[in-house]
């Protein structure tokens, strides 16, 4: 099947200081996909996301989003760019002066002419969609739960109808109920809407139930790319470890222990 | 580049035929919430209409559309006793019917309480101010209370006293200090010669400016200004530092630990405050007069031998004591006033913003207060 990429990222290299986050690292995202960004504690999983982001600078390679290239490119292409992707980040970043609903209509108040009674009827759709009550929409992010914050975030995220959404560790912090409505609610969101998920999480639930495609980083690259079911049979010993641990094989359901 | 429309789109469209009791509303192209402000006020228009009528929505030309839009669309057969059913379509799309469904389920309203009249507002937050002045003062007295109570304890075992600490915030609140008081204090200094100087020499007792500068600096300058810097520099610090400490649950986990925030916070600020403002006070005063001897040489041609024997012969030390009593009870205020703002911040940024601004905003005023007082019994006592 011949598949349009989305990001398509070569030779990056990235480090802080003497310290090497990443070298050689190529990765392609393919349009419509959930890729799952799985490496253990300060492999540099959110780095990663950054520098696609641009949020941080590449020493090296080309970072490709919708066949633009982000590493050279300027504030108003990122600006442009910013409306086709959403971004949850993993305490949320909502900003804390504002209440739910104007946090949601942060992003249309930027990038769209449309009246602000749309806007807040746009902005209630958001926020009920990610699961909110309506009472939520005029509290402030102090004033919310850690899984409402996500969810809220989570409207913001979407508010502009994203193509590509990057999700940091979405359901880290949510109780098993919320982590598992939350999976639906992507993986919903994923097929009405045809949306290219770009997901760092430890969550090995959510790893099986929603990636199409699950990458590894370790040794400063992606040490491999495949479906989940693929994965199991892999002998990088990472991989072996994270997968087939007691607890990789209670959420697989691979039984004995 | 391809960026303003990362994959190919097609222009979105409206289009309307009204009948007497049925409207046809043919979306075409690809509809997109970039776009939808093309389409809003033609939509707002159509919204009256589809109320009495019955609505039909012709799918073929419609491309792509996202959840905002079929969100816009929806909204016009919201009226619809069953709004789901075939009768308001005709026409396939592969998933327009679902993100509608989807977005009719959706709609609540989110509940925003409305503004208050603003004259009302204006009298409730004048009688919160009211309200919360008072109670700061009572609060602040009850923690300068709880400080002693816990300064006397740890008096009795000076070994709890944290050593380490104290020292590294007189180096940071009292040492590096040092050259900001003490320049400005030497431009107060001079700019206080200066003014004198053109005064009294038009009475031809322009050696008067010794005793001016002498006492101004050594009574008042001195000391004000050495505490109004510390106000904004140490003070604001205080309350950043222990705010975002509580912000972090640090102070939390002191107390799970056992270790009493205020033998391990305040105190070492509150001690190294006391021990260090009078000695900066006296630096203080040092460059004021300095200053004020070199705009007297400059400007009257008073020598600086000249205006240091005529400073022991006029200005009594009593007002150099005068000066140096203030310093402590200054340095109590600040590093009370600091911490326990810091201590009063909740979880969010912005009551750490709010509490570190106030705390300057006090400690301001109750050094100007407590200034008035000291004033007015030396006056009393004739000192």
């Amino acid at each position: 099947m011949s598949q349009e990429t989305i990001i398509e990222i070569r030779s990056l290299r990235n480090s802080f200081g003497s310290h090497v986050v990443h070298e050689n690292l190529d990765l392609d995202v393919y349009t419509g996909e959930v890729l799952g960004v799985v490496g253990g504690s300060g492999t540099g999983k959110s780095v990663l996301m950054n520098t696609i982001l641009n949020l941080r600078h590449a020493q090296n390679g080309s970072i490709q989003v919708f066949g633009t290239e982000i590493t050279t490119a300027g504030q108003q292409t990122i600006s442009k760019l910013s409306r086709h992707w959403g971004v949850l980040f993993q305490h949320g970043a909502l900003f804390s002066s504002l209440n739910v609903r104007e946090n949601v209509k942060a992003p249309m108040r930027e990038h769209t002419d449309l009246s602000d009674s749309m806007m807040n009827e746009l902005a209630d759709l958001r926020i009920s969609l990610a699961g909110l009550d309506p009472d939520a929409g005029a509290k402030y992010p102090s004033e919310l739960s850690g899984g409402m914050v996500k969810r809220a975030a989570l409207a913001r995220a979407l508010s502009l109808d994203p193509q590509l959404l990057f999700l940091d560790e979405p359901t880290s912090g949510l109780d098993p109920i919320s982590a598992a409505a939350f999976d639906e609610l992507i993986l919903e969101l994923k097929e009405t809407l045809g949306l290219t998920v770009f997901m760092i999480t430890h969550d090995l639930d959510s790893l099986h139930t929603i990636c199409d495609r699950v990458a590894v980083l370790a040794d400063r690259k992606i040490e491999i790319v495949a479906p989940i079911d693929q994965l199991l049979h892999c002998s990088h010993p990472w991989v072996q470890e994270y997968f087939h641990g007691p607890r990789g094989r209670a959420a697989l359901g691979t039984g004995e222990v | 580049m391809v960026i303003e429309k990362p994959m190919a789109i097609a222009d979105l469209q409206l289009q309307v035929q009204t009948s007497q009791d049925k409207v046809i509303i043919s979306p075409i192209g690809d509809w997109l919430i970039l776009d939808l402000p093309k389409v809003e006020k033609q939509l707002q228009a159509l919204l009256k209409d589809t109320k009495t009528k019955e609505v039909v929505f012709e799918l073929s030309g419609l491309g792509k559309i996202d959840m905002a839009s079929a969100f816009v669309l929806s909204q016009l057969i919201s009226y619809s006793p069953n709004p789901n059913s075939d009768e308001h379509f005709s026409g396939n799309h592969p998933y327009v019917r679902q993100l509608m469904q989807a977005a009719l389920e959706n709609s609540n309203v989110c509940l925003i309480p409305p503004p208050r009249p603003h004259f009302v507002d204006v009298l409730i937050r004048i009688g919160h101010a009211m309200e919360d002045m008072w109670a700061d003062l009572v609060g602040t007295f009850a923690f300068a209370g709880r400080l002693f109570q816990t300064m006397f304890r740890s008096l009795l075992h000076p070994k709890r006293l944290r050593w380490p600490s104290i020292f590294s915030i007189a180096e940071e609140a009292g040492v590096n200090a040092l050259p900001i008081v003490a320049l400005l204090s030497f431009f107060m200094g001079a700019v206080m010669a200066f003014l004198s100087a053109n005064l009294l020499s038009s009475f031809g007792a322009s050696l008067f400016t010794v005793d001016l500068v002498g006492l101004a600096v050594l009574r008042e300058f001195a000391v004000i200004i050495t505490a109004i810097i510390l106000a904004g520099r140490s003070n604001s610090a205080f309350t950043a530092e222990i705010g975002s400490m509580r912000m972090q649950q640090e102070i939390d986990a002191m107390k799970v630990l056992g270790i009493d925030p205020f033998e391990a916070l305040v105190l070492p600020r509150v001690i190294a405050c006391v021990l260090m403002i009078p000695l900066l006070v006296f630096a203080a005063m040092i460059a004021g007069l300095v200053g004020g001897a070199l705009v007297a040489w400059l400007e009257l041609g008073i020598s600086p031998s000249l205006f240091i024997s005529r400073l022991h012969a006029e200005v009594d030390i009593q007002h150099f004591w005068v000066g140096m009593s203030k310093a402590p009870v200054f340095a109590l205020i600040i590093a009370l006033i600091g911490c326990r703002q810091g201590l009063l911040v909740e979880g969010n940024v912005e009551s750490l913003g709010r509490r570190t601004t106030l705390s300057v905003v006090q400690a301001l005023f109750a050094i100007i207060l407590v200034n008035a007082i000291f004033a007015m019994i030396y006056m009393e006592l004739n000192i």
